[in-house]
C-alpha cells in the first residue's frame, strides 16, 4: 500500500468516528398542518428527534394508525451499532498502520458488508414500523394501507410526507467509504503500472522492504 | 492533492445535499402560504365609511359567546355575551341577567358555544334570530337581531352535551338538541360499565317560532350512540330531520380507539310529523325533568327563571315510523341536506369517501321494506338501498358541507387540512383549496338553507399555528374567506377569530341592518330600579337592603354623593342611562365591587350588588367613555361601620333640583326640607324613603 493509500483507509477510519457525535441517517415528516415538519435523527445508539418534542409527537401522532413507539432502547440494533462502527475504526487505524493489501482487501469488504447490511437493517426496521401496526388498537384504519417510510426519498403517508435522508454522520459515512474506495482504486492501479511494492518485497532480500520501512512511523 | 479535493469535493457535495433539505421544504412552505390571488386584497377591501356586505356569526366555542364579524373584511363587530359572564358588559353579574344563567344545576358562568343558527322562513335564513347551543349543560339561547342581545334561554333535561344543537326546521317551528353524551335517562347513580343497559340517548325537538315561549315539544327517547350533528329537511324532505350518531359499539371507555370499530355508525332520521301524530294519540309518557326557562323581559330587562318539571317522551318501538336509521361509515360527523332536500351528505370522520344518501331512494327503502334488521326496535336500512352515490377520494378527515345553490358541494377535510369541492349527482370533486390549518366546520352564507348566497365560503380551522404573529403557546383561532363564485376556489383572506369559532352562520347585512334598535326607549322602561328623571335618583334602605336609584347621564351621575351605607348592608346600585341618543352608553363602576362593572345602553337600567365590609368612602365612575368630561363623571358611597347614626342621604344636582321644582304632584312638599350637604352642594333626603 502506497503512503496515500494508507492516509486514505487511515482518515476514512477515523471520519466514521464522526459516527459517534453526528446522526446516521433523519427521516423528515411534513402535513397540512406541520409545515414546519416533524423531523428524526437517527445515530449508531439511538434515535433522537429534530427538536425536544418531536419524537414524542411522532410517537403521539402514529398511535392513531396503530404504529408501535418509536423508542431507542426498544431497538436491539442500536446496542451493537457503536461497537461494530468502534471496530471499524480500529481495524481500519489499524490496516493503515499495517499497511497491509490483504487486511485492507479484508477490512473493506467488511466495511462494506456492514454498510449494506445497515441498511438493509434500516430498510426491514422501517417496513417492520410502517406494515406491523396493531390494527386491534389503530383508530384509522385503511385497508391495504401501509406506513412505510422511504430510505432514500419521499413518500405519501396519509397527511404525511415522508422523507428520508442520510444525515450528517451518514454522509460522513459515505465520505469514508469512497475514501476506502480511493485506496482500493490505488492499490488496484499500482501492480499494474509495474510498481508492485509488495512483490518488489517479496524480490528484495529478507529483511529489507523498503517501501514499508520508509514510511513506517 | 487528490484527497484533498475528492474530500472538499464530497464535503461540498453533501452540503449541497443537506442545504436542498431545508430549501425543499422552504419551497414547499411558501407555496402553500400565499394562494391568495393578485386582486384579493381589493375584494376584502372595505372603504372607512363602508360596510361590509354580510354579517357572520361565529360561535366563540369556550368563550360560551357569538362574535359578530362582517364579510368579506373579517372585521370584529361584537360579542354577544350568551352563556358565559362577560365582566365586560355586566352579563351574568347584573341583577337584571343572572337569572339567565340559571340553571338546575344553580347558576353556571360558562358554557361552550357551537352551533349558531338563524331561524329561516320557508327553508331561508330571515334575520329575526340567532340560535345557539350550549354544549356543557345542554342549553339553548334565543338572540334578538334587533338588540344583539340574548334574550332567551332554555334548559335541556335528560341530555348531555347538547351538541346536535340548535339545527332549525326549515320555519322555525322546532330547533332541536340532541345528546353527544348518552346517560341514564332520567339520569340516576348506577355504574358506568353499565352503559349498553342504562343509557340512553335522548333528541329534544324545542318549539322556537314565539321568543320568550322556548319549550320543548317532545323528546324521543333512542338507544345509547352519541348523537352528534344535525339538519333537517326541506323541500322534498320537509318534516324529517336527521342525526348522525357515532360510539354505535355503545363504548364507555377510551372511546378514541372503541368507537371507532364498527364499519358503519348510523344517520337517525327522524319523521317529526310522526311524532306529532303520536303525541296527538297520546302515546307519548309524560316523563319527570326539572329544567328553567330563563327569559329576558322586553320591557323591564329583568330577566326572570321558570322551573319546569315534565317533559313528553316518545319511545319509537311505541311510535311506527318516527326513526330509521341509515347505516353510514366511519362515525360520520356532520350530516348536511343539499338545498333541494332530496341529498343527505355525511362527512364520515375517518371515512375515504363521503357518501351520499337519497331522500327519496330513503323512502322508497321505507315502502319496499329494504332493510337490515333492527337496533333496539329500530329499523335499519339498507346502506346499499339509501345511498346515492359515494365521493372517491376526497381527501381525508371529511366533517362538515355547505351547498352553493349551483349545484356544488364544498366539504372540508381535517387531516387534509384542505376545502374540497365536489359536484353534486356525478360526485366528482371540481377542485381543492388548502386551509391553514385543519378546518372544522365551513360556512357559506345561508350554505345550509335552501337558498344558499354562494359567493364566500369560510373555512373555520382549528389550528393556527404560523398564520399571525405569535402570542405565546396560547393563539387566536384562524378563519379564512374563500371566494367561490366563479370555477376555482379563490383563497382571499386569513382573519383571527376568538375562543373557538366551531360553526357559523351569515346573512346579507340589509336583512339586519335596517331593524337595529339604537336605544331603548326610556319612556317604556319597566325595570323596578328605573329612573327617568334625574330627580327620581335617591336613596332607601329596607333592613340591611340599600337600593340605590341613580341616573346616568352626560357628564354626571345623580344622585353622586351617598351616605348612610353601613358595613353589612347589601347594595343595590340601580344605573338607568337616561340618554335617549344612539351610542351614548354609561359604564358604571365602584371601588372594590366583587362582580364587575355595568355597562348601560341609553335608556336601560342595570344593577349591582354590592357589599362592603370596611367603612370608608368608596367612589365611583363611569366607564365607558361618554363625552368631553367623562373623566368628570364620577362621585362617592360613604360607608360607615354597622349601627352608625349616618343617615340615609342622596345628594342632588342643580339640574335635578330644578325638575323637582317644577313637579307640580307635590311630590317635593311631602318630603323634608333640604339640608346642606358636606361638599356644600344642597342635598335632597326627600328622595329617602328607608329607615335609619
Amino acid at each position: 500500500m502506497t503512503m496515500l493509500s494508507r492516509l486514505l483507509v487511515g482518515t476514512a477510519a477515523l471520519l466514521l468516528l464522526s459516527l459517534f457525535l453526528l446522526p446516521l441517517w433523519q427521516v423528515r415528516l411534513v402535513a397540512p398542518q406541520y409545515p414546519e415538519g416533524l423531523g428524526m435523527h437517527i445515530h449508531i445508539n439511538t434515535v433522537v428527534g429534530a427538536t425536544e418534542t418531536d419524537l414524542d409527537n411522532i410517537n403521539n401522532l402514529n398511535h392513531y394508525i396503530g404504529m408501535q413507539r418509536i423508542e431507542a432502547n426498544a431497538i436491539p440494533e442500536l446496542a451493537v451499532m457503536p461497537w461494530i462502527v468502534a471496530v471499524l475504526v480500529a481495524t481500519g487505524v489499524a490496516v493503515a498502520a499495517v499497511g497491509r493489501r490483504k487486511a485492507f482487501f479484508a477490512w473493506l469488504g467488511a466495511f462494506t458488508l456492514l454498510g449494506v447490511a445497515g441498511l438493509a437493517d434500516f430498510w426491514r426496521w422501517e417496513y417492520d414500523y410502517g406494515h406491523r401496526l396493531d390494527l386491534e388498537h389503530a383508530i384509522i384504519k385503511i385497508p391495504g394501507m401501509s406506513y412505510q417510510p422511504p430510505l432514500i426519498g419521499s413518500r405519501q403517508l396519509l397527511n404525511f410526507t415522508a422523507t428520508s435522508w442520510p444525515d450528517t454522520g451518514g454522509i460522513a459515512a459515505g465520505l469514508a467509504f469512497a475514501l476506502a474506495l480511493a485506496a482500493l482504486v490505488l492499490i488496484l492501479r499500482a501492480p499494474r503500472s509495474g510498481a508492485n511494492p509488495a512483490r518488489r518485497a517479496d524480490a528484495a532480500p529478507p529483511g529489507v522492504i523498503p517501501h514499508a520501512a520508509s514510511h513506517r512511523g | 492533492m487528490m484527497t484533498k479535493n475528492s474530500i472538499r469535493k464530497l464535503l461540498l457535495g453533501g452540503a449541497a445535499c443537506l442545504a436542498a433539505i431545508p430549501l425543499f421544504y422552504a419551497c414547499a412552505t411558501s407555496k402553500r402560504a400565499d394562494l391568495s390571488t393578485g386582486d384579493a386584497a381589493s375584494k376584502v377591501y372595505v372603504a372607512p365609511g363602508s360596510y361590509d356586505t354580510y354579517y357572520a356569526f361565529l360561535s366563540g366555542g369556550y368563550n360560551g359567546q357569538i362574535g359578530v364579524y362582517g364579510l368579506p373584511s373579517g372585521r370584529l363587530l361584537k360579542f354577544v355575551s350568551v352563556f358565559s359572564q362577560n365582566p365586560e358588559t355586566g352579563w351574568g353579574y347584573t341583577e337584571e341577567s343572572k337569572p339567565m344563567l340559571q340553571t338546575t344545576y344553580g347558576s353556571i358562568p360558562w358554557d361552550d358555544t357551537h352551533h349558531p343558527e338563524l331561524s329561516q322562513t320557508d327553508g331561508v335564513p330571515d334575520g329575526r334570530w340567532l340560535f345557539i347551543n350550549g354544549n356543557n349543560t345542554p342549553r339553548v339561547a334565543r338572540v334578538d337581531l334587533t338588540t344583539f342581545e340574548t334574550t332567551e334561554i332554555l334548559q335541556i333535561p335528560n341530555s348531555a352535551g347538547g351538541h346536535a344543537s340548535p339545527f332549525t326546521t326549515p320555519n322555525t317551528r322546532y330547533i332541536v338538541s340532541a345528546t353527544r353524551f348518552s346517560v341514564p335517562v332520567p339520569n340516576t347513580d348506577v355504574p358506568i360499565n353499565s352503559y349498553k343497559k342504562n343509557f340512553k340517548g335522548t333528541l329534544s325537538f324545542i318549539t322556537a317560532d314565539q321568543p320568550g315561549k322556548m319549550d320543548i315539544a317532545f323528546q324521543i327517547l333512542l338507544p345509547g350512540f352519541n348523537y352528534d350533528l344535525g339538519h333537517a329537511g326541506k323541500g322534498p324532505s320537509d318534516g324529517w330531520f336527521f342525526f348522525t350518531s357515532y360510539n354505535s359499539e355503545q363504548a364507555n371507555e377510551k372511546l378514541e380507539l372503541n368507537a371507532s370499530q364498527n364499519d358503519k355508525d348510523f344517520i337517525a332520521a327522524v319523521n317529526y310529523h310522526a311524532a306529532e301524530q303520536c303525541l296527538a294519540q297520546g302515546k307519548a309518557r309524560t316523563v319527570p325533568a326539572e329544567y328553567l326557562h330563563n327569559v329576558m323581559d322586553e320591557k323591564s330587562h329583568q330577566a326572570r327563571s321558570e322551573r319546569k318539571s315534565s317533559v313528553q317522551m316518545l319511545d319509537p318501538t311505541s311510535c311506527p315510523g318516527l326513526v330509521y336509521y341509515m347505516p353510514t361509515p366511519k362515525s360520520p360527523h356532520g350530516v348536511d341536506i343539499d338545498p333541494s332536500g332530496e341529498y343527505i351528505v355525511a362527512g364520515g370522520k375517518l371515512a375515504t369517501v363521503i357518501p351520499v344518501h337519497s331522500f327519496s331512494r330513503m323512502q322508497k327503502a321505507i315502502a319496499d321494506k329494504q332493510f337490515d334488521g333492527t337496533v333496539d326496535g329500530i329499523t335499519v336500512l339498507k346502506y346499499s338501498a339509501t345511498i346515492a352515490g359515494e365521493v372517491q377520494k376526497p381527501g381525508l378527515g371529511p366533517l362538515h358541507t355547505e351547498f352553493d345553490g349551483k349545484g356544488n358541494a364544498y366539504t372540508s377535510m381535517f387531516i387534509s387540512s384542505e376545502i374540497v369541492k365536489w359536484k353534486l349527482g356525478t360526485w366528482e370533486v371540481l377542485d381543492r383549496m388548502p386551509v391553514f390549518y385543519s378546518v372544522g366546520h365551513l360556512m357559506i352564507p345561508g350554505g345550509d338553507s335552501k337558498k344558499p348566497w354562494g359567493q364566500y365560503a369560510l373555512s373555520l380551522n382549528k389550528i393556527t399555528k404560523d398564520r399571525f404573529l405569535p402570542t405565546g403557546p396560547e393563539l387566536a383561532q384562524s378563519a379564512q374567506l374563500i371566494d367561490i363564485s366563479g370555477d376555482k376556489m379563490k383563497m382571499l383572506l386569513d382573519f383571527p377569530t376568538i375562543g373557538e369559532p366551531h360553526y357559523a352562520q351569515a346573512l346579507p347585512a340589509d336583512l339586519i341592518r335596517s331593524r337595529q334598535v339604537k336605544y331603548y326607549k326610556l319612556a317604556e322602561n319597566t325595570n323596578a330600579g328605573v329612573v327617568k328623571a334625574e330627580s327620581e335618583g335617591g336613596i332607601t334602605r329596607s333592613g340591611r337592603r340599600v337600593d340605590i336609584k341613580m341616573a346616568a347621564i352626560r357628564s354626571h351621575f345623580a344622585p353622586d354623593n351617598l351616605e348612610g351605607v353601613q358595613v353589612g348592608d347589601t347594595v343595590y346600585f340601580h344605573v338607568t342611562n337616561i340618554e335617549q341618543d344612539w351610542d351614548i352608553v354609561h359604564g358604571f363602576a365602584v371601588l372594590g365591587a366583587e362582580n364587575s362593572e355595568l355597562i348601560m345602553a341609553p335608556g336601560a337600567t342595570r344593577t349591582l350588588k354590592w357589599m362592603p365590609k370596611t367603612p370608608g368612602v368608596y367612589p365611583f365612575y363611569c366607564t365607558d367613555f361618554c363625552s368631553a368630561l367623562h373623566q368628570e363623571m364620577q362621585g362617592y358611597v360613604r360607608v360607615s361601620p354597622a349601627g352608625s347614626k349616618v343617615p340615609l342621604m342622596a345628594n342632588i344636582s342643580p339640574k335635578a333640583k330644578a325638575q323637582i321644582a317644577r313637579l307640580r304632584d307635590g311630590r317635593l312638599e311631602q318630603r323634608p326640607p333640604a339640608r346642606q350637604g358636606m361638599s356644600g352642594m344642597p342635598r335632597m333626603t326627600g328622595l329617602t324613603r328607608g329607615e335609619r
